[in-house]
């Protein structure tokens, strides 16, 4: 089963060497379209369902950009395989929910991700590592340049592309990029931050944990709006303010070293021996700890072999990524020793910290 | 206090989020934050959500079309799921969704991309329109020689190819 392929292996976002890659984890670029004359996929019948799933998909397989692509319809993927592609950011949360009638397309390298029926008939979305937008709302336009020469899509002179929801009106296009922001947490301006991104209508969120916890200090902006702005212009101003929070975080990250040096080696110190010496841990503790290790490899304490192991960690013991190998489904304290195990097993060979070189740096290397 | 989604379940999850400057309040059950994915890591359903509920509630106090003649989709609908039925909703509803959308985005007007075969409908379709009122013109001043110039260029356009 060609899907197995794409479960086993890490996509290219993972293990990915993008520009600022460090600070800013991945890019993506995702497009909201829709056929003319068929209800939107929340109210079309099953019949009308079906009939926009089979013409979607054969138009889009046929795509040069989809030539190596696994389709796989929503009913032969187990909720698991399911949650593995939600945690992938391959598929949606809201698509993972669907049944009969829908699908998705996913390219080998995991860079391009088509979802059919969802929301809308159709969400093309492009997923690269690191701070690449432009690029990669290049690879989304030209596939959706190609579909929409076989597909008539719903498009208003005056309102664009039309979308179940109004939110995504216009362009349909939604941008966003995730950052790992320590040391503006740490340092306590992460939501003056927040606030100031939200003012020019970009949003700023944790990635995972609900209200204003975001955890792992994984955070996600994105454009908020998508009517009366060109796509470009919108990527371009993403793009600036995105610039804008990473050399922030490496202020703090310099300002931190100066001032707080203590506090953030106790940070990093205490995280490299729980993960190295716990036999449970939640996945909320682990994304946290996590973090403080990548800021150390970031900073250097950790040599550069580190990196990629801990990178690896931070998806790999999301609760369908630890379940991918084990064939039954695990209860809650069964997760958290596993959990456990595969990072104490990781960490085996780390070597200590190595904090007393990392004090003399003076200030982290500008990129 | 009672879920903004279903009007059923007690909510236990509160969200706030500052929109343009806008502060946006929602309250959720259990069931309904995680259906909606509250927690989504592609976090983009929230926007959705708070957007999407406000945008139920502007449309009702707009009046006008209760159902969509092309697809049945009525505004008591929009209301429970803040979704629209089809593209042509967009005109049935258009009264009270001019006003939100423009308070929902930057400008009321698509300036970004057109599909370019459609574009190219678009252009063949105002050039016949054009053709057809210089016809009409040229007819009322009796100068029959454009006319039928005119009626060519429209015969030529009609000709599918
Ligand atoms: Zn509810
Ligand atoms: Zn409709």
């Amino acid at each position: 089963m060609p899907i197995h392929n794409i479960l086993t292996n890490p996509g290219e976002w993972l293990r990915g060497d993008g520009p600022h890659n460090q600070i800013v984890i991945s890019s993506r670029v995702r497009l909201a379209r829709n056929l003319r004359g068929f209800s939107f996929p929340g109210w079309a019948k099953k019949t009308e369902r079906l009939q926009i799933l089979e013409t979607i998909k054969a138009r889009v397989e046929e795509l040069t950009e989809m030539a190596d692509a696994h389709s796989v319809y929503s009913q032969d993927l187990s909720a698991l395989e399911k949650q593995v592609l939600v945690e992938r950011h391959l598929i949606s949360r809201e698509h993972a929910a669907k049944g009969v009638g829908s699908a998705v397309v996913l390219n080998k390298r995991q860079t391009l991700s088509i979802m059919i029926n969802e929301e809308d008939h159709l969400r093309l979305q492009a997923l690269r590592s690191g701070l690449q937008l432009k690029s990669v709302f290049k690879m989304i336009d030209k596939v959706d340049t190609a579909l929409e020469e076989r597909l008539d899509f719903a498009f208003h002179p005056k309102l664009g592309y039309l979308t179940a929801c109004p939110t995504n009106v216009g362009t349909g296009m939604r941008a966003s990029a995730m950052l790992h922001l320590p040391a503006l947490v740490m340092s306590e301006q992460i939501n003056q931050v927040i606030q100031a991104v939200n003012k020019i209508g970009l949003a700023v969120r944790g990635l995972y944990g609900e209200g204003t916890e975001a955890l792992g200090n994984l955070f996600q902006v994105s454009n908020q709006t998508t009517l009366g702005e060109k796509e470009d212009e919108i990527i371009a101003r993403l793009h600036k303010v995105i610039e804008q929070i990473l050399e922030h975080e490496q202020n703090a990250r310099a300002n931190l070293l100066q001032k707080q040096a203590t506090k953030l080696l106790d940070h990093i110190g205490r995280g490299y021996g729980i993960l190295r010496h716990a036999y449970s841990m939640s996945s909320k503790e682990a994304l946290n700890l996590l973090s403080f290790m990548k800021l150390g490899i970031d900073l250097g304490f950790f040599n550069e072999q580190c990196r990629q192991p801990i990178d690896e960690l931070f998806m790999e013991t999301q609760p369908a990524h630890l379940q991918k190998g084990t064939q039954q489904k695990l209860a809650a304290e069964e997760r958290d020793a596993l959990r456990a195990d595969i990072i104490r097993t990781k960490l085996l060979n780390f070597p200590l910290p190595d904090l007393r070189t990392a004090r003399d740096q003076p200030t982290p290397p500008a990129e | 206090m009672t879920c903004d989604v279903c009007k059923n379940n007690q909510a236990t999850v509160f969200l706030t989020q500052i929109v343009e400057g806008k502060m946006q309040k929602v309250n959720l059950c259990e069931s309904c934050s995680k259906e909606k994915g509250v927690s989504d890591p592609t976090g983009f359903a929230l926007a959705d959500l708070l957007l999407g509920l406000g945008a139920a509630q502007e449309i009702e106090r707009s009046g006008g079309m209760q159902k969509c003649p092309t697809c049945g989709f009525s505004q008591a609908d929009f209301k429970k799921t803040g979704r629209l039925g089809c593209s042509n909703c967009y005109e049935t509803f258009n009264d009270g969704l001019g006003g939100l959308l423009k308070q929902m985005h930057k400008g009321t007007e698509h300036v970004g991309k057109v599909p370019q075969r459609l574009l190219k409908s678009l252009e063949r379709e105002n050039q016949m329109k054009e053709l057809q009122r210089n016809l009409r013109k040229a007819v009322a001043n009796e100068d029959y020689e454009s006319a039928a110039q005119i009626r060519d260029q429209i015969r030529e356009g009609e000709v599918p190819n």
